[in-house]
């Protein structure tokens, strides 16, 4: 891997195959989304660099969150996975050595947060959240348990399909991006307004985790793959020249 | 027939959603003691050289309101202009924090240095600036944007001089409302919208 900061700027954007910011089944979008378009520019180095973390940042349990909420004492109820997956850049080079962080319900549905008041109760033994960082060949993976789906104050009668929310850093600030990975087979993709935020349904596919049985250990845990993709840079020997040579 | 691109696609964005503190921010979340050592609680350590100064301001939303639920991650250079990880950066300064709208007022406040100008591929100096990404329920996809400062000379700036409505230029520039003191607010939407960035 060639050090970061000899590469060219960042890939632009594909803003196609991203959520446009307004969307008026997704009611919160409505007052949230800018109305003016978004400037355009070749990336800086204030894109292109971006902050890095050790793996010394991480602690043992820290990607197991079966186990994290409790430091080992106990596990959380639930259906027992493997998320697991490597993370990319657009030039289908692995990202190595950078930090993804989940968050999500409980199996019943529920979150650990001040603000989350569902019917479905809290598990004790369960906090929520993990983090690691990938390897040298840009492999993650996580112990957790299957969220359930859970209803949320949109329209009517809206679902949340089960989803783990995951955050990735690149390396460069500029690639930072928040995304969600739905289950195979769940129904609720399809009446789900978040979701259908992303206007391709091909794209919307790229974020639903194949059951991935060859991952599975038996007696013990199933596994979902997972593959994140992340703006790549571009790099050529033209790119270092001096302007106007 | 030609041969085939085989890039790959960036995976496409998802809201962070109205928990997203949990993950990012655990003690913020209520989840205090989780992890070992939460990341991003400071862009500075004691010693950092520069002017240590700190912004405050709202996330507004299209009706005015300020939002409650925003988390805002920044990136900046150190008071020389070197980011973390460049030959000579101020070991002090990482460089980059997180931080979130009061749950109670939707204030935040960012306490950092004061950044060095770095400059652009090509040679042009960007008038020193903080790099913004925000995200909240019903924000699709991460704001980008920047945090200049009104006591800078923002004169010769790549960025600043590619707004065509020079009326907008000042939704990027921090005013100053005391010694290392400033306001900078974000409108999502309607009058006064910020400047977002697709860079």
């Amino acid at each position: 891997m060639s050090d970061n900061r000899d590469l060219g700027p960042l890939v632009p954007r594909n803003r196609a195959i991203h959520p446009p910011a307004y969307d008026i089944d997704y009611k919160t979008s409505v007052p949230r989304s800018p109305r003016w378009s978004l400037l355009s520019m070749e990336s800086t180095p204030s894109e292109e660099t971006g902050p890095r973390f050790g793996h010394s940042l991480i602690g043992d349990l820290d990607n197991n969150l079966i186990l994290n909420f409790t430091r080992g004492k106990a596990p959380a109820v639930g259906e027992r996975i493997l998320m697991h997956g490597r993370v990319l850049e657009e030039m289908g080079r692995p990202v190595p050595h950078t930090l993804v962080e989940i968050w999500q319900a409980n199996a019943g549905g529920r979150y650990r947060h001040k603000k989350d008041t569902y019917l479905a109760p809290l598990d004790p033994n369960f906090g929520g959240c993990g983090r690691t960082i990938t390897d040298e060949n840009g492999y993650y993976e996580f112990l957790t348990i299957r969220p359930g789906a859970y209803p949320w104050p949109n329209r009517a009668n809206d679902w949340r399909p089960m989803h783990i929310h995951i955050s990735v850093f690149g390396h460069s600030f500029g690639q930072r991006l928040i995304t969600q990975m739905y289950f195979e087979g769940d129904p609720l993709i399809d009446r789900c307004p978040i979701a259908a935020t992303i206007k391709d349904r091909s794209q919307l596919d790229r974020l639903v985790a194949p059951l991935d049985m060859a991952h599975s250990r038996p007696l013990d845990f199933l596994a979902y793959k997972f593959d994140i993709v992340l703006r790549g840079r571009r790099q050529t020997m033209f790119e270092n020249k001096l302007e106007g040579m | 027939m030609v041969q085939k691109l085989d890039y790959l696609v960036e995976s496409p964005s998802q809201t962070a959603g109205p928990y997203v503190h949990i993950g990012l921010m655990p003690t913020y979340a209520g989840n205090g003691g989780y992890y070992a050592t939460e990341i991003g609680t400071s862009p500075i350590a004691d010693g950092a050289k520069g002017e240590v100064i700190e912004i405050t301001g709202e996330v507004i939303d299209g009706t005015g309101w300020a939002l409650r639920d925003a988390l805002i991650e920044s990136w900046q250079p150190d008071a020389a202009g070197k980011f973390a990880g460049q030959d000579g950066a101020d070991p002090a300064a990482a460089g980059h924090c997180r931080f979130a709208a009061d749950a109670e007022s939707g204030l935040f406040t960012l306490r950092t240095v004061k950044p060095g100008a770095v400059a652009a591929r090509g040679g042009a100096m960007q008038a020193p600036h903080i790099s913004l990404w925000i995200v909240a329920r019903g924000i699709n996809t991460g704001l980008q944007t920047r945090i200049y400062f009104e006591d800078e000379d923002n004169a010769n700036d790549p960025l600043l001089n590619r707004i065509e409505q020079r009326n907008r230029v000042d939704t990027l520039i921090a005013r100053k409302v005391g010694e290392g003191q400033y306001r900078f607010d974000i409108r999502l939407q309607g009058e006064g919208e910020t400047v977002f960035l697709d860079i």
